[in-house]
């Protein structure tokens, strides 16, 4: 009686054994069904999802002018204190009226979480989330950004 | 002589698992008194990811603190912001939109399916399988994937907002889940031939942290450990929230109480979600993704809770609300917490071998313990 059952769970224990096992084989044969991802050889076809939240970018058009108009929605959207706005005033050159405008767009890239508040707070579409990805930078300080570029100026007609 | 429990006498042995060991799932402390081979106590120690997730939201704002949540548990980070949603939405008395609750339904079944994938594959690998944990995640990949096209990111995805969805589905989302879905079913049966049926894993399961009903009702456990010894604790079938009420699925239930038991909740729990995930894929109905809400939100003076059932249990929402933009406290009552309570009731009086395999099924993700 021992014996036949030693004998059956032997049986059944090399059973399970040839079943996994075959799934195995399966794969060791079928190799177009892998589908590995060889990462860093394959970032010029990698083709990252249009909403992807990357980092938070400024819009800047052909004539370097964006439509920021400095209003710190997005400054207090964001849980982290991740964005700093600092403005400034423009003095209209017919007018003579002076014009608050922003200064500088800081942008903490160490801080930011990607939960895309800023992006929804904006009420003028002024920035959007990148796609890139790749962030490790040898010294922390080449974290914190400025967003708008260098001479840019708001877009006429953006209030 | 001294039996009692957690007694140390003499001869028995004191041994540290954890923390940052690969098998006590992120940073678990074990302290293990042991006699021979027989674990005679197991006390757990908390606390070394506490990030006091509780008091840092009594700073954020409403549409601000549901992004926190999902730091806790990541694996099921979409079902821990719904719950937060739907307590802000209680306060505010906001109406979802159909649209947006089908999608939020919808993302929830694949949020499940991808964290009882990943604890597939990890559990799996606790017992020295390696070959499942890259099949799981094959599987999960393209779940993720359908997560990063229309949320924008793989794991915390931050898409619930308080009156909705932050955007609208993705035209290519109802494509690819189907496409999944086809996935999937080719290679459910591999799971079994790979891992179910096979004889070591059998008897390292079977008979292996056995915990009864009374005792899983006593520790306050719920989800597939509970579940697995047959008491009936399914939120979306009790206290129905958003569409769960007019979906036609089945509340699985095992009674072997065994480690086992819980591994085929799990397990079956997928297919229930596909069935869900099925009969609304081709019904999303068409309408606003999101409710109109104001800019600043402010909930009335008073009290609100919510519960939703993540893939670890219920997730319960406390909000006490001063009538300000931020809430004066908040409290998570989080699965994990009640279902590691349990880990001490399961392996004691077994073997050394057998904590591993009996802790793995509890499912443990540790920020959700600490929070």
């Amino acid at each position: 009686m021992f014996l036949k059952q030693y004998i059956k769970d032997v049986w059944g224990a090399m059973k399970s054994l040839a079943t996994g096992m075959k799934r195995t084989g399966y794969y060791f044969t079928h190799h177009k069904e892998i589908i590995t991802e060889q990462y860093p050889d394959n970032r010029d076809t990698l083709v990252l999802p249009e909403r992807f939240k990357g980092e938070v970018v400024m819009i800047h058009d052909e004539n370097n002018e964006h439509a920021c108009t400095g209003c710190t929605a997005c400054e207090l959207a964001c849980p982290n204190a991740t964005i700093k706005i600092i403005t400034k005033f423009d003095v209209d050159a017919e007018t003579g009226k002076k014009k608050k405008a922003i200064d500088t767009f800081v942008y903490h890239l160490e801080l930011c979480t990607m939960c895309n508040l800023c992006v929804e707070a904006c009420p003028t579409g002024a920035i959007k989330m990148a796609q890139t990805f790749e962030h490790s930078v040898f010294d922390r300080s080449q974290l914190t950004k400025t967003l708008n570029k260098p001479g840019s100026k708001i877009r006429e007609g953006v209030e | 002589m001294f039996e009692e429990v957690g007694t140390t006498t003499e001869g028995d042995l004191i041994i540290n698992v954890g923390p940052q060991h690969p098998a006590t799932h992120g940073v678990l402390h074990l302290v293990i008194t042991l006699n021979g081979e027989t674990i005679k106590n197991v006390e757990p120690h908390l606390g070394y990811i506490h990030r006091s997730i509780e008091k840092m939201c009594e700073s954020l704002t409403y549409r601000q603190f549901i992004y926190v949540t999902s730091r806790m548990d990541y694996l099921s980070a979409h079902i821990n912001n719904h719950a937060c949603a739907m307590c802000v939405e209680k306060g505010l008395q906001l109406e979802i939109p159909p649209r947006a609750q089908v999608i939020r339904v919808l993302m929830d079944e694949l949020t499940r399916i991808a964290s009882h994938e990943l604890w597939w594959g990890a559990m799996a690998m606790d017992l020295g399988a390696f070959t499942p944990f890259f099949h799981a995640f094959r599987e999960r990949e393209s779940i993720n994937d359908i997560m990063e096209e229309t949320c924008g990111a793989r794991l915390t995805m931050n898409y619930m907002v308080p009156g909705g969805v932050m955007h609208d589905i993705h035209p290519n989302f109802q494509r690819r889940v189907k496409d999944f879905l086809q996935l999937y079913k080719s290679k459910i049966h591999e799971y079994d031939e790979m891992v179910t049926g096979n004889v070591i894993f059998q008897n390292r399961m079977k008979g292996v942290g056995v915990i009864s009903a009374e005792d899983v009702i006593s520790y306050g456990c719920t989800g597939p450990v509970a579940r697995g010894s047959g008491v009936s604790s399914d939120t979306r079938k009790h206290y129905p929230y958003e569409i769960y009420d007019k979906l036609e699925f089945d509340e699985v239930l095992e009674t072997g109480c065994d480690s086992f038991a819980r591994y085929m909740v799990r397990l079956r729990e997928m297919q229930q979600s596909i069935r869900i995930i099925e009969q609304l894929i081709d019904n999303i109905p068409e309408g606003d993704f999101q409710a109109k809400t104001k800019a600043v939100l402010k909930l009335p003076k008073g009290e609100f809770y919510s519960k939703a059932e993540t893939a670890r249990g219920e997730l319960g929402v406390y909000i006490v609300s001063e009538g300000g933009t931020t809430p004066y406290r908040i409290k998570f009552r989080s699965p994990g917490f009640s279902n590691l309570s349990a880990l001490n009731h399961l392996v004691k009086g077994g073997k050394i071998g057998d904590l591993i395999a009996a802790m793995g099924t509890l499912d443990l993700v540790i920020p959700d313990i600490d929070r």
